[in-house]
Formats: structure tokens, sequence, C-alpha cells
């Protein structure tokens, strides 16, 4: 891999983003809006088989105008109760670790997911899950991570939490408002913006 | 295996957060700018799909929301390689797609555009690339469609691709548009992009895809973020 007289090959043009649009559910979440074709992703992760906590993560996206969005679309990823996810080599397969829910069909826009409260997957790391968040109107989606406001120690030590401004700590915080029940909104702007990530 | 870390996202080749002639972004895009996470966590491996998750016929579109009958429109083959940045192909990636029908209506309940729907015509598809990176998909040309955003308003004629790669940082969603469309030029959401890679967003039409007595056939090769090491050449 040495040499002389190599060169370095010249790089691709990434493929520019496009908004998702306003007609995804058919085509990436079509069983919850009804449609006669399978989905390959759902927002139930985990059932009663499920090794691990169960959880519910439920919130809603709102617009720069405090409006709940009902077009858009969550997925996320995410570690098993052991910490795996489940592109790992020897993980448990069982647990797909992808959910993707439309904010369309619930009342006042709720998306929801059915999963297990994930492990730490990175010593150092405080337990949480990757959420992608896309919708008409946004040409580019974004990455945020949802952390668990009951790891309090957990999340003090987290690096990434670390990193950022006290103040804006809080956007990231999914609120236990029930027995085993996650509230995590979504603000794409204004004084509680959402923190988003570049990966 | 050690995780590569991947090339970062290439903002001079995607669209602004907000931008000015796509009305629904002002009160869409996020304000702040994104926070940097440490580049090896953007090597997070992405969720894997295998094909016991498709049907039979997820990948033709002609047949896979017929009710006994043929849709209507232009029979096209859509097909190409995804690749990364490196030109290395991605291979076992899921390829998802969905599209207005020939008449340009979309079967989503929302679209109340008034053009007919096809009772042959579901719009939604998906595919598995293989070992070199490639897909194929067998449907019907999109009609163009009016929209909200302006006065007299039409898409361009196109289908929206969604894409993983291996690392979650990978996912892509864009829209496959069509040579020579005159809309593509009046449009925000393609022109959102900047002009350097628009092109890329354009299928081109191949004589040797195109099937006789059959079906036109477009390429459409998609790139997708690549590791970050230097690729040597040989040759």
């Amino acid at each position: 891999m040495s040499g002389k007289g190599e060169r370095a090959a010249p790089l691709l043009g990434q493929t520019p983003s496009q908004t998702v649009g306003p007609y995804f559910a058919y085509g990436l979440t079509p069983q919850q809006y009804g449609y006669e074709f399978k989905s390959i992703a759902s927002s139930v992760l985990a059932d009663e088989t499920t090794p691990g906590t169960r959880i519910r993560i439920e919130g809603k996206v709102f617009d720069g105008a405090n409006a709940p969005i009902t077009d858009a679309m969550i997925e996320i990823w995410q570690a098993d109760h052991s910490g795996n996810y489940a592109s790992k080599p020897g993980s448990n397969a069982k647990f797909s670790g992808f959910g993707r829910c439309g904010t369309g069909t619930a009342e006042g826009g709720l998306y929801w997911f059915d999963t297990v409260k994930p492990g730490v997957a990175t010593a150092g790391d405080a337990p949480h899950v990757n959420v992608i968040v896309k919708m008409r109107g946004l040409l580019l989606h974004l990455f945020t991570r949802l952390y668990f406001e009951d790891e309090g120690a957990a999340n003090a030590a987290d690096p990434v939490l670390a990193d950022l401004p006290a103040e804006r700590r809080a956007t990231l915080l999914a609120r236990l408002v029930s027995p085993g029940v996650y509230r995590f909104d979504i603000h794409m702007q204004g004084e509680q913006e959402t923190v988003f990530f570049d990966l | 295996m050690t995780s590569p870390i991947l090339r970062p996202r290439d903002f001079s080749s995607h669209p602004a957060y907000i931008d000015s002639g796509y009305r629904s972004t002002a009160l869409r895009g996020p304000t702040r700018p994104l926070v940097p996470l440490k580049a090896n966590l953007s090597a997070l491996a992405g969720p894997v799909f295998g094909h016991e998750r498709l049907g039979a016929t997820d990948a033709d579109l002609t047949v896979n929301g017929a009710k006994g009958g043929e849709p209507l429109g232009e029979r096209i083959i859509v097909a190409g390689r995804v690749l990364d940045e490196n030109g290395r192909p991605v291979p076992h990636t899921l390829v998802e797609i969905w599209q207005a029908n020939s008449a340009g209506r979309y079967i989503h309940k929302v679209d109340q555009h008034a053009a007919p729907l096809d009772p042959n015509f579901f719009g939604g598809g998906r595919c598995i690339t293989d070992e070199a990176g490639r897909y194929r998909f067998l449907t019907i040309k999109p009609g163009a469609y009016p929209w909200g955003n302006h006065f007299n308003a039409w898409r361009p004629n196109h289908i929206h691709f969604s894409l993983f790669g291996n690392h979650f940082a990978t996912r892509l969603v864009t829209q496959m548009y069509f040579p020579g469309d005159p809309l593509l030029m009046l449009d925000p959401i393609y022109l959102g992009v900047p002009e350097k890679a628009r092109e890329r967003m354009i299928a081109k039409f191949s004589i040797d895809l195109t099937e006789e007595s059959y079906a036109l056939g477009y390429t459409f090769d998609i790139v997708l973020r690549g590791a970050a090491e230097t690729v040597w050449e040989n040759h």
C-alpha cells in the first residue's frame, strides 16, 4: 500500500439529501398508516419475550410556532438491554433495535415506541437511543439522542452530554411521566430547540 | 476489524435547513448550529435488513399493487449502484422507493390532487443491493403534480429514495429526477441543493438498460459517505 507513483482516487460527490416529503407513509410506514404493504420496521421493538426492562417512548415534534407536526417520521436505533447493537456479530438478533414511527396516525401528532431500555454500549456512556428526524419541510434529516432523566449519575458522566452547554442538555432528556413511559418531545426551533448533532 | 471513521457530511453538496424558496422550511429547519459529535461516533454500525423482510414482488411496482390489471403509464426500469465516496460498492443495503402514479397522484390519503388513482398501482417498493451494490426496480414513470408552495408550483417527475448504507450516519433520503425536465429549474426543493451537486440527483437515460419492446431504462447511482482512509490506486 505504499510506494511511489500512487495517486489517491478522486472522491465521488455525495448524493444530495432531499426532504422525505408529505407522502412517505405508504412507502416507509405502510402498516402503521393502514396500507396493504408490509412494513420493514415499526413502533414495536419489544414484546413480553424480550429481555430487559420494557419501556414506552413517546412524544411530539413541534415546529417554530410550537404547533405539533403531523407529517414527521422518527427513526430510532438502539442497543439491547445488555448494550449490544443488533449489527454486532453474535448479538441478540431477536431484538432489531431499529424502529420507525410517523406522527400522522395518533391523536395530536404523537409518535411512540414500545421497546426496552438500552444498556450501555460503550463504557462511560449513559444509556441512550439514537434518533433520526425527518419531515416535509426538512431537506436534510437530523440526528439527535434520547437520554433518560432517571439515569442521573450516568448522564453526569456521559461525554456527549458533558460537552453541551448546561441549558441545552435538558432538551435530550426523556422524562419519566408514568411507570415505564418516557416522554421525549422534539422542538425544531425556539427556546427549547432540541440539540441536533453533526455526525 | 477496526471501525473506520467516516468522511463528514459534505454540507456543500446538501441543501440548507432553512431555504427561502421552500416555504415549509421556515418553521421546521433548526436555527442553531449542529453540535459536532466526536468522529469515532459517526462509525456506529447501522441497522441491517435481510431479504427475509422483503416480499417477492417488492421491487416490481408494476405488479406489487396490481388488482387484476396492469397499471397505466410508461413502464420504466430504474437501476444503478449504491457506492461510497471512495467508489466502493455498498452491498446488502436496503433501498426503499415511493412515488406518484403516472397521473401525478400519490395513493397517500392526504393527497387530494384532482388526478385519478390507479387501482393497479401502489407506488411503494424496495430491494436490497447485491454484492456489487446494484439495485433494480421496475415501475411506471411518475407524473408531475401541483403543490401549494407558491402560485402554479409543480413538482418535477421524481421518485423518492431512502437508503441506509453500513452506518447509522450514512442514512440518506433523496429524490431521483428525470433528464430534461423543464420543471427542475422552477422547483425549490431541487434548487435547494447547491448548483454543483444538483445533477447528481438526475438519472441518465440508458439504451443499454432499456428492454426491447418493453420498457425504457434509467440509471441512477447513489453515493453515500465513505470511510476516511486514503484509497490508493496501484495502476
